[in-house]
């Protein structure tokens, strides 16, 4: 599995998709933080959805990962579309056969491919998160927040809770991204499925009948890089996630493994 | 014990590759149809059919792709069940060259490599090996049709192959580069390594393989030595008149006179052997048929071919 791992950070490592990536989430992420504080007065809100974050919210121990949890769900779609696109393109180049000559064990392949990407998500995951804070640290002083709690022993324990759900939230939308490559075979097909079901179905189903995002894939993603939000707690969003990644790695699993690979 | 013994076995046999009533069934299409032939160790063997005749789909039973639909096989002694035991051992490019456009010809052939456990400088003395020297360090996207092709035959190379199996090798290349293929084929059977090449150039199969498997509508229609096709074959004489007319006469004089005969283009393909070429040539004189051409023919691998496979 070491070699598989090695072999797809030769892939993942080339710059313009290494650079790309970690570009695209840095500015986004700059961007969403900076707006927690330059608009923290604004009477439109400076948080997701028209939401307001207090100078006292931000003042708390967790006070220093507000942007960056804020930002998880979004490393997340970054992460999907990523390896949705990388396990796709196996198929439409053609390259899954050479890989599957050089390593016929599939599962090994597979799991290889998958801790690859565990690894990426972690690099995502602790450059975004140390960006984020420093971003927080910098503007704290202009939105006139308080951050004396922000790295006591509480504050780096909500750092730590912070840095391991997003991280799993991250892991987790990437495994779909996976697993929609693997079934579709196209990256176009993938990406895009993911795109609209992820930010318009599930959100057009959710306004309609608010219940439903209890049992939305992409909404307990988000949630749990949240750490739980006012509508859907952290443990429901962790145990209804792991099962839909469950399922998802069962089905790609058993794809990759018994499919012919015939183009 | 058991496990040893097997493996002594599998080193020992002298076939390559050996399948016996392979077929593979999609819904309505038998791709490939109880297939049996067999490769000696060694040697080159040329795998020809026309398009959509299952030599692809052949190939990636043999390599693992896909699961055969009935049939067994080996390659190097062990089942094509399980491709983990052989494929260290096999080179293979299937259907063309396949690499990530975004990285460098060296970098693709890296990941393979990583991917194998080779040793990385074998692919970097491998881009010499192809000729594409200069243009390792270049994206795959920006390369031509030939050095693709070069590219895929490197990675094909990167196991230091016992059997190496090449789906249409010399597409896109050059002469000069369809010379090194060739060269590069014949020195490797030299020293040992089993070439299983399919190709449509039968021109070229001919020249470089001793041994031949060919494939019509998913059935073998010949597997075995070459040489030993062509001699169940007969000679030829090829016949062109001076009056496209007068063609069908001399059918008709060679066909009261005992031969088969084919018209094909403009020519008629008369059976026989060489010495009936003046026997034929007196009676078309004698019945006013002037003949532009007479040419008596040695059987060759194309003629046979469509012959066997009914094409044309």
């Amino acid at each position: 599995m070491f070699k598989v791992f090695f072999a797809e950070w030769r892939k993942l490592r080339r710059p313009t998709l290494f650079f790309g990536t970690f570009a695209a989430a840095l500015f986004f992420n700059g961007l969403i933080t900076s707006f927690i504080y330059l608009m923290i007065d604004s009477p439109q809100g400076n948080g997701d959805r028209g939401r307001t974050i207090t100078r006292e919210v931000l003042a708390l121990a967790g006070g220093s990962v507000t942007g960056f949890a804020s930002i998880g769900g979004l490393l997340g779609i970054i992460a999907l579309c990523v390896f949705a696109a990388q396990s796709a393109q196996e198929y439409t180049y053609g390259t899954l056969r050479n890989l599957l000559v050089r390593q016929p064990r599939r599962l090994t392949l597979l799991m290889g491919k998958y801790a690859a990407m565990k690894s990426f998500a972690l690099l995502l995951t602790v450059v975004n998160a140390i960006v984020s804070i420093a971003v927080s640290v910098y503007l704290s002083d202009r939105a006139k927040v308080t951050t004396d709690l922000w790295f006591t022993s509480a504050g780096l324990s909500e750092i730590a809770h912070t840095l391991v759900n997003v991280y799993i939230s991250i892991i987790f939308y990437a495994i779909i991204g996976i697993t929609l490559g693997i079934l579709l075979r196209s990256p176009i097909s993938a990406i895009s499925i993911a795109l609209v079901w992820i930010l318009i179905i599930e959100n057009l189903i959710g306004a309609v009948k608010p219940v439903t995002l209890d049992w939305m894939p992409g909404n307990q993603f988000a949630a749990i890089a949240e750490g739980g939000t006012p509508l859907v707690s952290y443990s429901h969003a962790l145990i209804l996630g792991s099962s839909y990644v469950l399922l998802a790695l069962l089905v790609s699993s058993f794809l990759f493994t018994k499919r012919d690979v015939a183009n | 014990m058991l496990s040893e013994s097997a493996d002594i076995v599998s080193a020992m046999s002298t076939l390559a590759i050996e399948v016996e009533g392979l077929t593979k069934r999609y819904d309505n299409l038998t791709a490939v149809n109880s297939a049996s032939f067999s490769v000696p160790r060694g040697t080159i063997c040329g795998f020809v059919g026309p398009n959509g005749a299952g030599k692809t789909t052949t190939i990636r039973m043999l390599l693992g792709l896909i699961a055969p639909s009935t049939g067994t096989g080996t390659v190097l002694g062990h089942p094509i069940t399980e491709p983990e035991k052989y494929l260290a051992s096999v080179g293979a490019m299937i259907e063309g060259p396949a690499f990530y456009p975004a990285l460098t010809g060296i970098e693709n052939l890296k990941v393979l490599a990583t991917m194998g456990g080779i040793p990385i400088e074998r692919a970097e003395s491998l881009i010499d090996l192809v000729g594409l020297s200069g243009r390792g360090g270049d994206k795959y996207k920006t390369y031509s049709l030939g050095m693709k092709q070069r590219l895929g035959i490197a990675a094909a190379l990167l196991p230091n192959p016992a059997l190496l199996i090449l789906d249409e090798p010399t597409n896109g290349l050059d002469p000069e580069g369809i010379q090194e293929v060739r060269d590069l084929l014949k020195k490797l059977a030299s020293e040992g390594t089993t070439v299983f090449v399919s190709s449509h150039l039968l021109s070229e199969i001919e020249i470089i393989s001793e041994y031949i498997v060919m494939l019509r509508k998913g059935e073998v229609v010949f597997a075995g030595a070459i040489d030993e096709l062509l001699l169940n074959q007969k000679p030829t004489i090829i016949v062109r008149t001076a009056s496209e007319s007068d063609l069908a006469k001399v059918a008709e004089i060679a066909k009261s006179q005992g031969h088969h005969v084919t018209i094909r283009h403009g020519e008629a393909h008369i059976e026989g052997p060489h010495e009936y070429a003046a026997i034929l040539n007196k009676s078309a004189f004698d019945a006013g048929i002037v003949l532009s051409q007479l040419t008596p023919t040695l059987p060759n691998l194309e003629e046979t071919f469509f012959e066997m496979t009914g094409g044309r």
